[in-house]
């Protein structure tokens, strides 16, 4: 479950997250988003990717989070799933960190179900908890239902 | 090694089209020296290139067929109806090993003596020799391929796709050099990369609008110019002749009549007609399955035809056409045709339609009824003249793909389908309009007609009838739906300005109301992904001239979730509560809910009531015990509800103006030319539901009860409702309240 390898951080909500840079296809500034009528909360929308059109998971939404106040322009991170491109907007972007398997812990029995579900586990870094989320779980097509 | 397998596959393939093909129309040319030479050379090449690649198997079977061929070709036998059909077992036979070929990459162990020994046996001297020229002579009248334009046989230079034109080994030669096999894939991908050359284009012409530098205008045409070439010249790689899906009909044809014993003679026009390859996929099912029906239920039996003084042979025709930029395809059979009387009768039996509905419906409009699922029942299909076994399926499925599908035909005459549908679905010209922030495009092919009111026009156009916005198309009520109020976005209605877009779905017309009308483009259609596919809305997304992303409406989808078309039709989509409804669809009812006395719920079928009125109290006039109002120039009885259950009524009212509100709402049925008024004390929801084994009666003007949404809902007894109403009867209720309830038992 925890490799040793690089990963692309960012925050939500003040919230430390990773994913491995592998599953990344890229990372754009904020894009004007399509609002879709009658889609769940979760999907912010649909963006332009240079010819393609992506979907947008609001991951504060999507972690139950308070919503972003409506100056603060999200950040795009593109991620590859079997269903084509996805984006998860996030409030701002990290370093890509590269991490020793050894700190690797998985999330305490006391945090939240919802939380749970999305959170594989955490690495220990100097000062801080990097959280790592889990991407299918993440995406999953019943996000939108 | 493994590239010259498929190829050889591929090519093989193509043979035994042209070979199943040729065998059928040797039937009627039985001394057609030329056909036999083709399917000889065909066989030999299957034969040739097997024992080059080791597949001994069908070397083995090609070689005893050839060897019939041969003796075809050298007048040693003549050609027979079994001989004709053992050939095709082995085209059969040789199509079920390239198969296994091409998934395995060997031919298996599968023994074929048999048929190598049937192959060898119509060689023997002694087997069917020229005196048996008699029998082939009638076989050819059993089936005749007549084709108005001759075979293509040759590729078309620069549009040979993979498995795509027939290519006999004969014309192979020459046309080599002109044609090559292109992977269906890099097809697709480059007609992406155009899809998004046209976005890009479409960006940079905009943008030229705003800067007016001239050279730099000069190079955005040329961009335009050579962009649209490029989309028109990668578009037409897609296509393919409609003809490739039929090759295989007159094969199906030719069995399909042999088992039924039936003479027909299939007539395929227009074979060249091109279109996208998804498409010619998408139709082949549909098409085949017309084919098969129009044989088995719509051509009659030999002594049929006679005895109805039609010519002994059946005549199918299968017509394919461009115009305006569509295709059209027509499957057209002299057979029994539609009899509309028994399609108004089993719709009836089946509930699909009332006895009044029935009368009302032109014959044409009953033909159509063989679309709706109910009709797709084993039983109705032999009833009724055949037509109907899974024609929902075939018209979902012509839908699906932007198409239409029209059936038309005449008892003992024949039948004629008409199948639209456009000629590619990757880009497609649509309006584009906005709603609130965002802008949504409507494919050009639902649009029917745009209106624009403004000022008065706009505040008195639009007029409500019951809650429903409608308005009047030149005489017609067209129902109304907004835009915002169908994607659930607050955004006021305008009522100085509104823009109505009339569109069609199904086969009703609704229009919808928009903010504003934008522009027509050319838009290029592109997949939502699967967060987004289960809204039934949306049917894709494209990307703008500025570059920003609007969805593509899916009308059909959208007037149902503005209940403009009855969802009483379960096809695409359906949310899980439906489905499970709709097993048993043909008990499906619309039914009206109302609100009675004491707060109960009472049911009545749509299908009864003519209108939904809200009246005025003070124009309900008290004639002694009958209450009358004047409706529409007539003079209407009013029935109240609560004096119809007649338990729950209170004690009978000696007069007085009962506690009406208002406006009173009013349920108004028509019978036999005569309305009748049922005060409800609130009308509440129409829904879906079976109708089917209630629970008994209860009381009087009940037919019993069911569930529907969690209350115990009454069905009203309607006759009760008419009878009611009908002269005198209050009168006769009024002396003797035991005698107004044996009126209303129907005693």
């Amino acid at each position: 479950m925890a490799r040793d390898g690089q990963y692309c951080t960012f925050f939500v909500c003040g919230l430390f997250f990773g994913l491995e840079v592998t599953c990344i296809q890229e990372v754009s500034r904020a894009q004007p988003l399509t609002v879709v009528p009658l889609a769940s909360s979760v999907i912010a929308g649909l963006i332009n990717l240079r010819g393609q059109i992506v979907t947008a998971i609001d991951l504060r939404a999507r972690l139950g989070l308070p919503a972003r106040g409506a100056d603060e322009r999200p950040l795009n991170v593109v991620v590859r799933t079997s269903d084509g491109a996805v984006s998860l907007l996030v409030d701002e972007i990290g370093d890509v960190l590269e991490v020793d398997a050894e700190s690797f812990e998985r999330p305490p029995d006391t945090l939240g179900a919802e939380a749970r579900e999305l959170i594989r586990g955490a690495y220990k870094l100097e000062g801080r908890l990097l959280l790592v989320l889990d991407l299918a779980r993440t995406v999953d097509a019943d996000v939108g239902n | 090694m493994e590239d010259m397998v498929r190829e050889f596959v591929g090519e093989s393939r193509e043979n035994c089209d042209q070979i199943d093909l040729d065998l059928v129309a040797l039937e009627q040319r039985p001394d057609d020296r030329g056909v036999i030479a083709r399917i000889f050379r065909a066989i030999h090449t299957i034969k040739g290139t097997c024992g080059f690649l080791g597949f001994g198997g069908l070397e083995s079977v090609a070689h005893a067929a050839e060897s019939v061929l041969s003796a075809l070709r050298d007048e040693e036998i003549a050609p027979t109806p079994e001989l004709t059909t053992t050939l095709l077992a082995f085209v059969d036979v040789a199509r079920g090993l390239l198969d296994r070929i091409d998934a395995t990459g060997h031919e298996g162990e599968a023994d074929h003596g048999e048929l190598v020994a049937q192959l060898t046996a119509l060689v023997r001297p002694g087997g069917a020799t020229y005196a048996a020229l008699a029998v082939a002579a009638s076989a050819g009248e059993l089936l005749e391929v007549d084709s108005s334009e001759p075979h293509e046989t040759r590729p078309t230079p620069g549009r040979t796709v993979n498995g795509g034109k027939l290519a006999p080994a004969a014309a192979m030669s020459d046309a080599g050099e002109t044609s090559i096999r292109v992977d269906v894939a890099l097809l697709d991908r480059l007609m992406n990369l155009v899809g998004e050359l046209v976005l890009a284009r479409n960006q940079i012409v905009q943008f030229t609008g705003a800067n007016g530098d001239a050279t730099f205008i000069a190079a955005a045409q040329q961009l335009n110019l050579i962009t649209a070439e490029l989309q028109d010249g990668v578009m037409k790689t897609r296509m393919q002749p409609i003809g490739n899906i039929w090759h295989k009909f007159p094969r199906v044809v030719r069995d399909l009549a042999l088992a039924c014993d039936k003479r027909l003679e299939l007539v395929l026009e227009g074979e060249s007609t091109e279109l996208d390859k998804t498409l010619i996929e998408a139709i082949k099912d549909p098409l085949t399955h017309l084919v098969r029906n129009a044989v088995d239920h719509g051509i009659e039996r030999v002594d049929r035809r006679l005895a109805a003084g039609k010519p002994a042979q059946g005549r199918l025709v299968l017509r394919a056409y461009h115009e305006g930029g569509q295709v059209n395809i027509e499957v057209i059979d002299d057979g029994a045709g539609l009899d509309a009387a028994r399609i108004r009768d089993k719709a009836i039996e089946r509930g699909i339609i009332t006895a009044e509905q029935a009368d009302r419906m032109s014959e044409r409009e009953l033909c159509r009824l063989v679309f709706l699922p109910g009709f797709s029942t084993a039983e109705t299909v032999t009833n009724l003249s055949g037509r109907g076994v899974g024609m929902d399926v075939v018209r979902t499925n012509i839908e699906r793909i932007g198409g239409t599908i029209e059936l038309a035909g005449t008892r003992g005459v024949g039948s004629t389908i008409k199948i639209k549908i456009p000629l590619t679905l990757a880009i497609i010209p649509a309006l584009v309009v906005s709603c609130g922030d965002n802008r949504y495009a409507i494919p050009q092919a639902s649009l029917l007609e745009l209106v624009r009111l403004a000022g008065d026009q706009a505040r008195d156009g639009v007029e409500t009838l019951y809650g429903t916005p409608v308005y009047r198309l030149r005489g017609k009520l067209l129902p109304l739906l907004y835009l915002s109020d169908a994607l659930d976005q607050a955004v006021p209605h305008n009522h100085d300005e509104v823009y109505i877009v009339v569109l069609q779905a199904d086969d009703r017309q609704f229009g919808l109301v928009v903010d504003s009308v934008c522009d027509t483009e050319e838009i290029v259609v592109k997949p939502l992904g699967k967060h987004l596919k289960t809204i039934p809305v949306f049917a894709g997304a494209t990307i703008m001239g500025d570059g920003k992303v609007a969805l593509i409406l899916d009308i059909l989808g959208l007037a149902k979730r503005g209940r403009v078309v009855a969802e009483g039709e379960p096809r695409g989509r359906l949310e899980a509560a439906e489905i499970t409804s709709a097993t048993d669809n043909a008990a499906l009812q619309t039914v009206l809910v109302v609100r009675s006395p004491d707060d109960g719920r009472m049911a009545i079928p749509l299908s009864r009531v003519a209108r939904l009125e809200e009246l005025r109290r003070d124009i309900i006039e008290r004639v002694g015990p009958e209450l009358l109002v004047q409706y529409r120039g007539e003079i209407m009885p009013v029935v109240e509800l609560s004096t119809l259950l007649l338990e729950r009524r209170p004690s009978p009212r000696t007069g007085g103006p009962p506690a009406w509100p208002e406006l009173v709402q009013v349920v108004v049925f028509a019978h036999a030319g005569v309305h009748v008024g049922l005060i409800v004390e609130q009308i509440l929801d129409v829904v879906e539901h079976s109708l089917a084994s209630p629970r008994r009666p209860g009381r009087p003007g009940v037919l019993g009860s069911v569930v529907i949404a969690g209350r115990v809902t009454e069905l009203l007894d309607v006759e009760v409702v008419l009878r009611r109403a009908r002269p005198g009867a209050a009168w006769a209720e009024r002396d003797d309240v035991v005698a107004g309830e044996a009126v209303a038992r129907g005693a």
